[in-house]
């Protein structure tokens, strides 16, 4: 069973978030990171980019395919983790913890409450 | 658990893929495993150790009559009269354009009969080019349904086998097959495989199956032996720039083109397609299908991705993936016969900004 912790908030298109004050730390999940498989290249974003919810803007590669993250919700990015340069693989092995991917800067913090939490997330991937 | 698809087959080892945790994919309208427990683990298994693959979903075709070898040597490229009994040979089946409907290896079984080892989504149609053509006295049969394969591969194979067969049983040489008694089942071992490591192909009837692939994961344990899928497979093939069928080898793409021409032989007097392989062979190809690699890091190349050589856009990645052995890109495409030498200068575009390759001789990985 994957992991899905539980102070998260989490969108259908399986990513993570972590609200830290107004800004919101934003990974893959567990189940996304074992659907995808080795994780061999991350394409971060800018810092400055101006996010839409739902947007895609950023790219994780594994072995077999590319596929593209989206922002969870509207926001300007502050920070990319320039450790998934060096390791992809963290999105592997720590999906919740040293593989985020980035920041955003929220325009309405209260935009996190149209996520679906834990319970629902656990309930979507079955 | 995947999503059922009522169009894929499935192989007689499905249940026991979902039981190591497989991950399943459709493939070729198969459901296979594309991996177990990573690309990059099962990779490295083979490299260094040995692994198993599940090849059930290949096709396995019989050719059976005193005329056989003479009409096979007719539909295929390679020069059938060359196999002696237990003698197997890479080959390719063309269409009367020289373009490529399947590759595969054809092994002289008996002294009038073959078997023919085909790839999984071509086995209908290979089987359909060959049936009408066939003249009185050959014995076509399709045995894909009844038979089994598994490809194990690595440098430790020997070991496995020393140990499953006793110290006694020598496997056969390269591109040879043999037949052993292994607990009342026939296995057919051919020394061959798509790793660029040492290893074998070995088929068996369909009903013993499980029991074969328990057997093997159970004695292949003192080596270090894993499953693995279909991920692996590709990333090792690639790393020794053999083709894949539908990817890198098409009907719309020659032997000579693909640099597979040492697999033709235009001393034949006849083959379907001669005459265009010929005067590809003469004239020198117009294009080439070279293997690249990427320079530094970068995300790694994919099949259809553009390639540019100085500001023109020249071609498209046939196949491409990270190697798990380099850890840089690799892949293969093809080029105009000017931009495809060795050392020569590309870009691959991806998602608009291009990353730039050098072309190098294949095979792109070499056993250190």
């Amino acid at each position: 069973m994957s992991n899905v912790p539980d102070d998260l908030f989490y969108t259908e298109s399986h990513e993570w978030v972590r609200v830290e004050g107004d800004l919101a730390r934003v990974g893959i999940t567990d189940h996304a990171q074992a659907e995808l498989t080795d994780v061999v290249y991350v394409e971060l974003p800018k810092v400055g980019t101006q996010a839409e919810a739902r947007g895609q803007i950023a790219v994780v590669e594994s072995v077999k395919a590319a596929s593209d993250i989206y922002a969870p919700i509207k926001g300007e990015v502050v920070e990319a983790n320039e450790k998934l340069a060096s390791n992809p693989a963290l999105v592997n092995t720590d999906p919740f913890g040293d593989g985020w991917i980035f920041v955003l800067k929220m325009a309405t913090p209260d935009d996190v409450k149209q996520l679906k939490d834990a319970a629902a997330y656990r309930q979507a991937i079955g | 658990m995947p999503v059922s698809d009522a169009e894929s087959k499935t192989t007689p080892l499905y249940e026991e893929h979902q039981r190591a945790g497989a991950k399943i994919i459709p493939f070729g309208g198969w459901l296979m495993p594309v991996q177990y427990t990573s690309i990059s683990d099962e990779h490295q298994a083979v490299r260094q150790a040995a692994g198993v693959f599940d090849i059930s979903h290949m096709g396995q075709l019989t050719a059976t009559g005193p005329a056989a070898a003479e009409w096979l040597n007719r539909m295929l490229t390679n020069n059938i009269a060359k196999l002696e009994e237990g003698g197997g040979q890479y080959t390719f089946l063309l269409n009367e354009g020289g373009g490529i409907i399947d590759d595969l290896i054809v092994y002289r079984t008996g002294a009038q009969e073959f078997l023919l080892v085909v790839n999984a989504s071509r086995t209908e149609e290979d089987f359909d080019w060959l049936k009408e053509p066939r003249p009185d006295g050959v014995i076509l049969e399709n045995r894909s349904a009844q038979r089994a394969g598994l490809a194990i591969q690595g440098p430790k194979v020997s070991d496995l086998f020393a140990q499953m067969l006793g110290a006694d049983a020598t496997l056969p040489v390269r591109n040879q097959l043999k037949d052993f008694d292994y607990g009342g089942v026939k296995l057919t071992i051919a020394r061959t495989g798509y790793t660029g490591e040492d290893g074998v192909e070995v088929f068996f009837p369909a009903e013993h199956a499980a029991a074969i692939w328990s057997a093997v994961l159970e004695n292949g344990k003192a080596v270090g032996l894993k499953p693995c899928g279909l991920g692996a497979r590709d990333t090792l093939r690639l790393e020794m720039c053999y083709p894949l069928n539908g990817s890198d080898l098409t009907p719309e793409t020659n032997p000579i083109e693909a640099g597979l021409g040492f697999f033709v032989d235009l001393t034949k007097e006849d083959f379907i397609g001669r005459d265009v392989l010929k005067q590809a062979k003469e004239n020198g190809a117009a294009r080439k299908l070279a293997a690249f690699k990427m320079k530094g890091k970068g995300p790694p190349p994919r099949p259809h991705y553009p390639v540019w050589v100085k500001g023109e856009r020249v071609g498209e990645v046939a196949s491409g993936t990270l190697s798990p052995s380099l850890n840089v890109g690799i892949g293969m495409a093809y080029l105009p016969s000017a931009s495809a030498k060795v050392g020569g200068e590309i870009e691959i575009e991806i998602r608009g900004q291009k990353f730039p390759a050098v072309i190098e001789k294949k095979p792109l990985y070499k056993k250190s």
